[in-house]
C-alpha cells in the first residue's frame, strides 16, 4: 500500500498535501482499494466557497459501493479538479497524482496537528485489515 | 432432522420466544374443506359490486379501460409472474429486456430522457419526485410549491413521506380554480421542486410552459404527474421543459383493483439519473458483442448508497410495469391516440348534455380531457344513491377533499362508456331533484 510520508491523513482515509497555507485533497490508495473500480465522482463543492473540517467535498462511487469524501481542513477553496468527473478511474490509478479533487486555502493552521501522519495511518490500516 | 441439528423436539426451536408468546390460542373458526373454503370466498366475492355489474362514471385517479386479452395471457407466462428481482442478468434477459422497453416506452410518452423501473404507485412516484429534487440541492433548498390540483393521496403521501424532514410544503392554499400560473409568485431561490398535475385532478388542461420557466429562473425544479393515456393525444410533459414526469400507469393496461397493485411511472432528465430512485435497466453488450441487458446505475440504490441514497425504494411494480409495456405495444402510437381521443370526445358529449340539464352546471370552462366537475342540485351523495339504485356508479364526491365544492361532482368517462351509458346517466341525473 503506498503511504507518501510528506502528507497527512484523516481516520476516513482522506489525504492533504500542504504547500505553504493551501492544502490539496483526495482519496488514499487504501481507500481506492477497498472500493475497488471507481465509475464515478461528483465534487460537490465549488471555488470561492467557505468550508469547515469535515465537511462533504465529493461523492465517489464504484461497483460495490458509495462514499463521501471529508475535507480534512477548513478554509476557502481555491480550486477544483474539473477533470476528475470525466476520468474517476484516475482515483485508482494515480489516487495521489491526478487524482487530487479540491485546494483549501488553510483558515486554521492549526487542525493540521490532529492529522494522522504517514506512520500513524499505516498502523491505523493494519488494524483494519 | 432434528437429530442432525442437536434438538430433541421440534418445539425446542423457539426457545428464544418468551414462553407466554410460544404457542398462543388463535380464535378462528374450525378447519374447511377446500370444497367449503371456495364457497365460502365465491359468497365474498359476489357482495361485491364492480365495473362489470354497473355502469362506471368514477375516475379521479383510477380508471374503467379495455385490457385487451393479450396482456393477461402475456403476464401469467410463469417466466414473468414468478421471477423476482433481476440481479442476475445471466438468467434475467426476458425480464430485463422486458423493462429495459417499459422505460423506453415511458420516455417516448412523457419526452423524458430516461424512465426507472417504476414505484408503487402514482402517489409514490410523486413523492420520489420530492426527494431526487431535495437530494439534487443537497438539502439547500428546502422548499416545495405543491398545487392545491393535485390529487388529494397524492398530497397525503407527499406530506406523510416528509414527515418531519426539513421540506417546506405550500401552494394548497392557491385558488383551485387558478390554473398553474398561481403558484408562481411562490417560488424563490430555497424552492427545490414545483409539483402540478396534467391534466389536473378536475381533468383540465393547462399549458405549463410559463410555469416552468419561471420555476427554472429561481434555479427549481418542475415536476408533473400525468395521466399517461391522456399523452396519447396531448403534448408530452418534457415539451413544456419538465424535469421530472410522474404519473399513475394503472390506465395502461391495469384492472381496477382495491389498493393496488398499481403502477408508478417515473422518468426524468439524464442529468438527474443518479439521483432517481429506483431500480433502472441499461443496454449493453456480453463478452461476444451480443445486445445484452443488465441493472445499473445501481450504485444509486440503497444497498450500495445506504443512507446516502436518495430514497429507500429499490424495488418495482415489475408485473405491472410489464402488463403496460404489452398495452402500450399492442396499441401502437395511433391506437394509443385513438382510445385517448375516444374518452375525450365521449367526455365532451356527457358534458355537454349534463350542462344542458336543470340544476346542473359546468363548475369551468377550462378545457378538460376525460373528467370534469359539475355542480349538483344535490349533495353528491343523495346522487350517487340514486345513480347505484339504477346501476350506475356515480362520480367522486370532491366536498370530502375541497371544502369549496361541496355538492361538485367529478365525473370521469372512458372508451368503456357506450353512447347509451351516457344517455343513461343524464337521463337518471335529470330524475334525481324530481324525486
Amino acid at each position: 500500500m503506498n503511504i507518501p510520508y510528506d502528507l497527512k491523513y484523516t481516520k476516513n482515509d482522506e489525504w492533504v498535501r500542504i504547500e505553504g497555507n493551501v492544502g490539496t485533497v483526495g482519496i488514499t490508495d487504501y481507500a481506492q482499494d477497498q472500493l475497488s473500480d471507481i465509475v464515478y465522482v461528483e465534487i460537490i463543492v465549488a471555488e470561492g466557497e467557505q468550508v469547515s473540517q469535515g465537511d462533504t467535498c465529493a461523492t465517489v462511487e464504484s461497483v460495490k459501493a458509495a462514499a463521501d469524501v471529508y475535507l480534512p481542513v477548513s478554509g476557502v477553496i481555491t480550486a477544483v479538479n474539473e477533470d476528475l468527473p470525466d476520468a474517476p478511474e484516475t482515483i485508482n490509478s494515480d489516487p495521489y497524482g491526478k487524482a487530487w479533487m479540491v485546494k483549501v486555502e488553510l483558515s486554521d493552521p492549526n487542525e493540521l496537528d490532529g492529522l494522522l501522519e504517514a506512520e500513524g495511518y499505516q498502523q491505523l490500516i493494519a488494524s483494519k485489515e | 432432522m432434528l437429530a442432525t441439528i442437536g434438538v430433541e423436539r421440534l418445539e425446542d426451536l423457539f426457545q428464544d420466544v418468551p414462553a407466554s408468546f410460544r404457542f398462543p390460542e388463535l380464535n378462528l373458526p374450525p378447519a374447511l374443506t377446500e370444497m367449503e373454503a371456495f364457497a365460502e370466498m365465491q359468497d365474498l366475492a359476489s357482495a361485491n359490486e364492480s365495473t362489470h355489474d354497473l355502469v362506471c362514471f368514477l375516475g379521479a385517479g383510477a380508471y374503467h379501460h379495455y385490457i385487451p386479452a393479450a396482456v393477461d395471457a402475456i403476464l401469467r407466462r410463469g417466466e414473468f409472474l414468478t421471477a423476482y428481482t433481476p440481479y442476475q442478468p445471466e438468467v434475467s434477459q426476458g425480464t430485463l429486456r422486458a423493462i429495459f422497453d417499459y422505460q423506453s416506452l415511458i420516455t417516448s410518452l412523457t419526452g423524458m430522457d430516461v424512465s426507472n423501473a417504476s414505484h408503487y404507485d402514482g402517489a409514490t412516484a410523486a413523492a420520489e419526485a420530492v426527494s431526487l429534487a431535495y437530494a439534487n440541492f443537497r438539502g439547500k433548498r428546502t422548499k416545495v410549491v405543491l398545487s392545491p390540483n393535485l390529487h388529494p393521496h397524492y398530497r397525503q403521501t407527499i406530506h406523510t413521506y416528509n414527515h418531519g424532514s426539513a421540506i417546506e410544503i405550500t401552494g394548497e392554499q392557491v385558488d383551485i380554480r387558478m390554473g398553474p400560473k398561481a403558484l408562481i409568485p411562490l417560488i424563490d431561490e430555497n424552492t427545490a421542486l414545483v409539483i402540478v398535475q396534467y391534466p389536473d385532478f378536475f381533468g383540465r388542461i393547462y399549458d405549463h410552459t410559463a410555469l416552468v420557466e419561471a420555476a427554472h429562473a429561481k434555479g427549481a425544479l418542475v415536476s408533473i404527474s400525468a395521466n399517461p393515456l391522456a399523452l396519447g393525444m396531448l403534448k408530452a410533459p418534457g415539451e413544456f421543459g419538465a424535469d421530472i414526469v410522474t404519473g399513475e400507469g394503472q390506465p395502461l393496461g391495469i384492472p381496477l383493483t382495491y389498493g393496488g397493485p398499481y403502477l408508478g411511472i417515473f422518468a426524468t432528465r439524464t442529468e438527474y439519473v443518479r439521483k432517481m430512485a429506483g431500480r433502472l435497466v441499461g443496454e449493453t453488450v456480453d463478452n461476444r458483442g451480443q445486445k445484452a441487458y443488465v441493472l445499473t446505475l445501481t450504485a444509486r440504490e440503497q444497498h450500495i448508497r445506504r443512507e446516502k441514497a436518495t430514497s429507500n425504494i429499490c424495488t418495482n411494480q415489475g408485473l405491472m410495469a410489464l402488463a403496460s409495456a404489452v398495452y402500450l405495444s399492442l396499441l401502437g402510437k395511433h391506437g394509443l391516440r385513438q382510445v385517448s381521443e375516444l374518452c375525450y370526445h365521449k367526455a365532451h358529449y356527457a358534458a355537454r348534455q349534463i350542462s344542458q340539464l336543470e340544476g346542473y352546471e359546468l363548475w369551468n370552462s377550462t378545457p378538460f380531457y376525460h373528467e370534469f366537475v359539475v355542480r349538483c342540485p344535490l349533495p353528491v351523495e343523495e346522487i350517487n344513491a340514486y345513480l347505484l339504485e339504477n346501476g350506475i356508479l356515480g362520480g367522486y364526491d370532491l366536498g370530502q377533499d375541497y371544502p369549496e365544492l361541496e355538492s361538485h361532482v367529478l365525473l370521469a368517462v372512458t372508451e368503456m362508456n357506450s353512447r347509451e351509458e351516457i344517455d343513461l346517466l343524464v337521463e337518471t341525473l335529470a330524475e334525481v331533484p324530481h324525486e
